[in-house]
């Protein structure tokens, strides 16, 4: 840190790490509270209905669940941060074992939507932007107004009809396993990215517009016409720099929701993600598996919001350095 | 003497889709000659500044006439060539340095920027210009002025360094847009000394624009009177401050006073008495061991820079920042520092009148409803007696009872401020208490309100405390002055004692650098002025 | 397309999926849930709209799903609305530890996803529609508290609420005279946007199957009952899909004109 010795970054990373910190310890103690106020436990719920209470109240001691409620919180955040969050209700296995691949899996879905959609709709918010009031701005700004009302799972089927049902291009399921080869990865991996990327890009693409006509308007892109500097070098040079703070975040806070769209698109395609996993979880009410996804998806999400403040933040001198010398 | 002829326009006519900017506008700027313009806020000075590099704002575009630069026909000019003009013949200083300058990029990249786009200089020649050109606007460490970021230096140095950025290509026009509007006096008079000798020294022609006559006529050789788009008149700086031929130069110049005090008899009587009172923001005071006495039927100016404190001192005593020590009597009664504390006569007594009249209106009530609540909250007037006084109050600010059904947003910046003094004068208080109440308002609009407020003393039996950074103001208005500066009063008393034996450097110096439209004026501070 | 077209249209919409929602008893040919038809029958042979898997019938049963989409959006909406701003009124007004608190507490709330909140409360308290209301509410209230936070500060500093502070004007005053009516347009537009980000929200939870249970069903829940049928060729399994969209693209419409009317004249009342 020694770098932003003096500068606010320091006192923004330590403020924002620890209002992350407590949002997390939040969702899980919420969790936590929740689960114990179910009429049945884990040990109802690993015995089954026809259990003596005598066992039932053995795996109770055993797993701990006779212990206060704080305590038993405690207990599972140490293990939590060992990568151990308990055992799965409904597959009798380590959570953990079960959420890595599946972790992996979601990743490659919304890192491939990222990577294709934050330059794309950041290019093409630009080109709104610039050509503002024009053809080209009317035209991505009604696509986009569409794609904001649509429900995602209604993208996804409407692709899955039109390249899968009718002109049979790719599957229309996605149920891949890790073993698969790439050619089968890339055909199960293209229409759910692609839904993906037109839920995101109306988004991107009017943020990324905003911002862009935000700056265009201020005073010093007058100055610089008034420069003689040419309208591509006052787009690059002075509109650009200035805009990349709030683009930078717009991409990273869509990343962030990337990670929790897949949620729904994973159902969709019936795609082995962390979201289907949770989603299965709720529905067999498997609470550890709900709470380490819950707790997951949450950290994720937190880190990226973060990263995108931060960035934001490094990006633009204004918020760098201090006002007073250097 | 047409080879010195710089910039040349005639019979320019602006338009936007609604309206008419600019009206049959000639001008002509030959070289070493600077050409005042002024005129109030929409008058078109801008956009005929602007034209003058052939930029118009978005919407607007030019209908008729012609603009030549150097000899070049701009209208028919392509972009690319418009942009060369721009970059080698001519410079435009803004208003508000703190928006004019990228926050992304270093100073010395900005100013040099259009010399390393040219790419004929070297990186170290190019920063040799620049230092050099800091050294000649004084900027402060010239060697390293430049490797800071807009938002490290103060407002002053913005102003010059945009000066330099102004020079550096060696300019046969620089444009002044208002370049010290944002500026407080003090710092105004040393950038209006380097504009002055700028201009003389590289040998260019100048626009200088302002609604400032008094500025105008320190720096122009010539000037230009605008209205609503139109000319007005012209002609050379000594003779139409001396000999004005319309009505509204006419006016213009009047504005400026003609050194005459106020002719309020206040009583001696005092009847709002501020004694010792601290004020302060968490730790910083913002105000410390002020004192001012408010006689019954008189106007008392508190005058100071921004930061002085006394937008902090006037608010403490309308009880909205509550003072920490000393104390605040009217008549015979010890105010509460807070306003929730005070009895009902008391808040009724004081009224307070906020700077900007657009924030102090609410947009959803009507006219009726702003005037009437005071009304019906103080004196519980209600039907035909509230209708019979709003009628009365409309008279008294000299607005016709219709716009009583009127909103805020369907009035202009002088009348909303009406309803607001109305406003204050319908709970019947004996003391006003204007807080910058006509800065944002035209100089002619600004002397009307001032003619209420006199008009208003003596018919209402009002007394006036009037926060002001315009010493001008405090001299033609009040009958006493109090100086703010840094959170002290530094000076208090007869506003002619104040003003012809002033006590205080500070006061000495502030009263110094108010422009006046004196031949000689400006070229008469030295080098250690203000 | 101009916006006095935009809001027209909208408005036609928006009125026949009220209509549709209201008299879905009255409308609907057959009753929802009872299998009238062969399974899978196409729109024509089977119904208007064909049949579902179970063989009931599609348009009957999207005429109900309309009305549950309807009524748990505009609970859920209003309710978010109201708790969002009366804690944003309390947290401006106050500007003490209630602020301080309820700011923290939003804070906390927005920076969980929501859908995956959600997942957990429904978890936890079991999947039935009032929980699914509740849980929409809750969530959504952040929405409306961090819109109204900025201004009900504002407008609380503003000149001429400090102008009834030094006559002495009490609470409801200013609430009802000064903050409320200057809130009005932004709030009418994020209540829009709210509705359309509300509809979506629990139509995407039905979808998943964690919403409205069977055998009733709302929009999203009649696309994940019927989407293998899509493999026939048939689009009719996503015609409550597209009045979902139908109805957010009106809401937005509408809130466009708004938003475009307020910020044109401000001196509307």
């Amino acid at each position: 840190m020694t770098l932003f010795a003096n500068s606010p970054v320091k006192s923004f990373v330590v403020a924002r790490v620890a209002s992350g910190l407590v949002s997390i310890f939040f969702i899980s103690f919420l969790v936590f509270l929740g689960t114990s106020m179910l009429p049945g436990d884990a040990a109802n719920a690993l015995l089954g209905q026809n259990a003596t209470p005598e066992t039932v109240l053995a795996l109770r001691t055993e797993l701990g669940l006779d212990q206060p409620l704080p305590v038993r919180y405690f207990h599972w955040l140490g293990n939590a941060l060992h990568g151990d969050f308990g055992t799965s209700l409904s597959n009798a296995q380590p959570v953990i074992n079960l959420l890595v691949p599946r972790l992996i899996n979601s990743l490659i879905l919304a890192f491939s939507a990222a990577a294709i959609v934050l330059p794309l709709a950041v290019g093409i918010g630009l080109l709104a932007a610039i050509n503002r009031g024009k053809a080209l701005d009317t035209a991505t700004g009604s696509i986009s107004a569409i794609f904001l009302s649509m429900p995602s799972f209604l993208i996804g089927y409407l692709l899955v009809f039109i390249f899968a049902v009718k002109l049979g291009l790719f599957p229309p399921l996605s149920m891949v396993r890790s073993s698969a080869s790439l050619p089968t990865w890339i055909s199960a991996l293209t229409l759910p990215v692609l839904t993906l990327v037109l839920v995101a890009q109306a988004h991107v693409m009017k943020l990324t517009r905003a911002a862009v006509l935000g700056v265009m308007s201020s005073d010093y892109i007058l100055m610089a016409e008034t420069k003689g500097i040419p309208r591509n070098r006052i787009i690059l040079k002075h509109a650009l720099p200035n805009a990349l703070s709030p683009i930078v975040s717009i991409c990273m806070i869509t990343m962030a929701y990337l990670i929790v769209d897949v949620v729904v698109i994973e159902a969709v395609f019936n795609y082995p993600g962390m979201g289907k996993l949770m989603v299965d979880a709720v529905a067999y009410r498997d609470i550890p598996m709900v709470l380490a996804c819950g707790v997951l998806f949450s950290t994720i999400f937190i880190s990226l919001n973060f990263t995108a403040d931060l960035l934001a933040m490094l990006v633009n001198p204004r918020q760098r350095l201090p006002r007073k010398g250097n | 003497m047409s080879g010195n002829r710089i910039l040349s326009i005639d019979n320019l006519r602006v338009e936007t889709r609604t309206g008419v900017l600019l009206d049959d506008v000639s001008i002509h700027v030959d070289r070493g000659e600077v050409l005042g313009i002024i005129g109030e806020s929409g008058a078109g000075k801008s956009t005929l500044a602007l034209s003058s590099i052939m930029l118009f704002k978005s919407g607007c575009r030019p209908t008729s006439g012609s603009i030549t630069l150097c000899g070049q026909s701009l209208m028919e000019l392509g972009t690319t060539e418009l942009e060369t003009i721009r970059r080698t013949k001519a410079s435009y200083v803004a208003q508000s340095a703190a928006a004019a300058f990228n926050p992304f990029y270093r100073l010395e990249d900005q100013v040099t920027e259009i010399p390393a786009m040219a790419q004929k200089l070297t990186s170290a020649q190019r920063r040799r210009m620049a230092v050099e050109l800091f050294e000649e606007l004084q900027l402060p460490d010239p060697k390293n002025f430049g490797r800071r970021y807009p938002h490290q230096v103060s407002g002053g140095q913005l102003q010059r360094a945009m000066i330099a950025m102004a020079l550096i290509n060696q300019p046969d026009l620089i444009i002044f847009d208002e370049p010290t509007t944002a500026l407080d006096v003090t710092t105004q008079i040393e950038v209006l000394r380097l504009i002055k000798k700028v201009a003389s020294t590289h040998n260019c022609g100048a626009l200088y624009i302002s609604h400032d006559l008094a500025v105008v006529s320190q720096m122009a050789d010539r000037i230009i009177v605008m209205r609503n788009g139109k000319m007005v008149e012209q002609g050379p700086t000594r003779q139409l401050v001396d000999h004005p031929q319309t009505e509204y130069a006419k006016r213009l110049v009047a504005h400026q006073g003609d050194g005459s005090y106020a002719s309020i008899d206040g009583s001696d009587a005092t009847l709002l008495d501020v004694r010792n009172v601290d004020v302060g923001y968490g730790g910083v005071a913002a105000v410390k061991d002020a004192s001012i006495r408010l006689g019954a039927g008189s106007v008392l100016a508190l005058v100071g820079e921004s930061g002085s404190g006394k937008t902090t001192l006037a608010r403490s005593i309308a009880g909205l920042q509550p003072a920490r020590t000393g104390e605040i009597r009217m008549r015979e009664s010890v105010l509460a520092p807070l306003v929730e504390r005070r009895s009902f006569d008391q808040r009724r007594l004081i009224q307070y009148i906020h700077q900007l009249p657009d924030l102090a209106l609410n947009p959803r009530q009507s006219i009726r409803d702003v005037v009437g609540r005071p009304l019906s909250y103080f004196h519980g007037l209600r039907g035909a007696a509230a209708e019979q006084r709003l009628r009365e109050l409309m008279d008294a600010i000299e607005l016709p009872a219709a716009y009583l059904d009127r909103y805020p947003a369907s009035l202009s910046g002088g009348q909303k401020q009406r309803v607001c003094i109305a406003r204050s004068l319908a709970a019947k208080p004996d003391i006003l208490i204007c807080d910058e109440i006509t800065s944002a308002l035209d100089p002619l609009v600004e002397e009307s309100i001032v003619k209420l407020l006199t008009r208003l003393i003596k018919d209402e039996g009002l007394s006036i405390l009037f926060i002001t950074h315009n010493l001008g103001l405090a001299l033609r208005f009040s009958h006493k002055t109090a100086v703010m500066q840094a959170g002290r009063i530094v000076e208090h008393g007869d506003t002619r004692a104040v003003f012809e034996q002033p006590q205080s450097d500070y006061t000495k110096s502030l009263i110094r650098a108010v422009p006046q439209l004196r031949e000689g004026w400006l070229d008469g501070f030295s080098a250690n002025a203000a | 397309m101009s916006s006095k077209l935009t809001l027209t249209v909208s408005l036609a919409v928006l009125a026949t999926m009220a209509a549709a929602a209201i008299l879905a008893p009255v409308l609907a040919p057959f009753p929802p849930n009872e299998m009238v038809h062969a399974a899978f029958d196409a729109p024509g042979v089977g119904g208007v709209l064909g049949a579902d898997g179970l063989g009931r019938d599609m348009l009957s049963r999207i005429l109900y799903a309309t009305r549950y989409t309807f009524v748990a959006t505009l609970i859920a909406t209003t309710l978010a609305c109201m708790i969002g701003v009366s804690l944003a009124i309390i947290a401006g007004l106050s500007k003490g530890w209630a602020d301080i608190i309820i700011g923290r507490a939003v804070d906390i709330l927005m920076s969980i996803p929501q859908i995956i909140f959600a997942l957990i409360i429904l978890a936890i308290a079991g999947v039935s529609l009032t929980t699914l209301i509740l849980t929409m509410a809750v969530l959504q209230s952040s929405t409306y508290y961090r819109v109204t936070r900025p201004i009900a500060g504002d407008l609380a500093a503003m000149e001429y609420v400090e102008v009834g502070r030094l006559r002495g004007e009490r609470l409801h005053w200013y609430l009802f005279k000064e903050i409320l009516p200057n809130m009005v347009p932004s709030l009418l537009a994020q209540f829009g946007l709210g509705l359309s980000s509300a509809a979506l929200f629990i139509s995407s939870l039905s979808f998943l199957g964690i919403g409205i249970q069977p055998p009733a069903a709302d929009l999203g829940g009649l696309v994940r009952e019927n989407a293998l049928a899509l493999s026939t060729g048939r689009l009719t399994p996503l015609i409550p899909a597209f009045c979902i969209a139908l109805f957010c693209l009106s809401v937005n419409g509408i809130v466009d004109w708004l938003v475009g009317r307020f910020s044109d004249k401000p001196d509307v009342k």
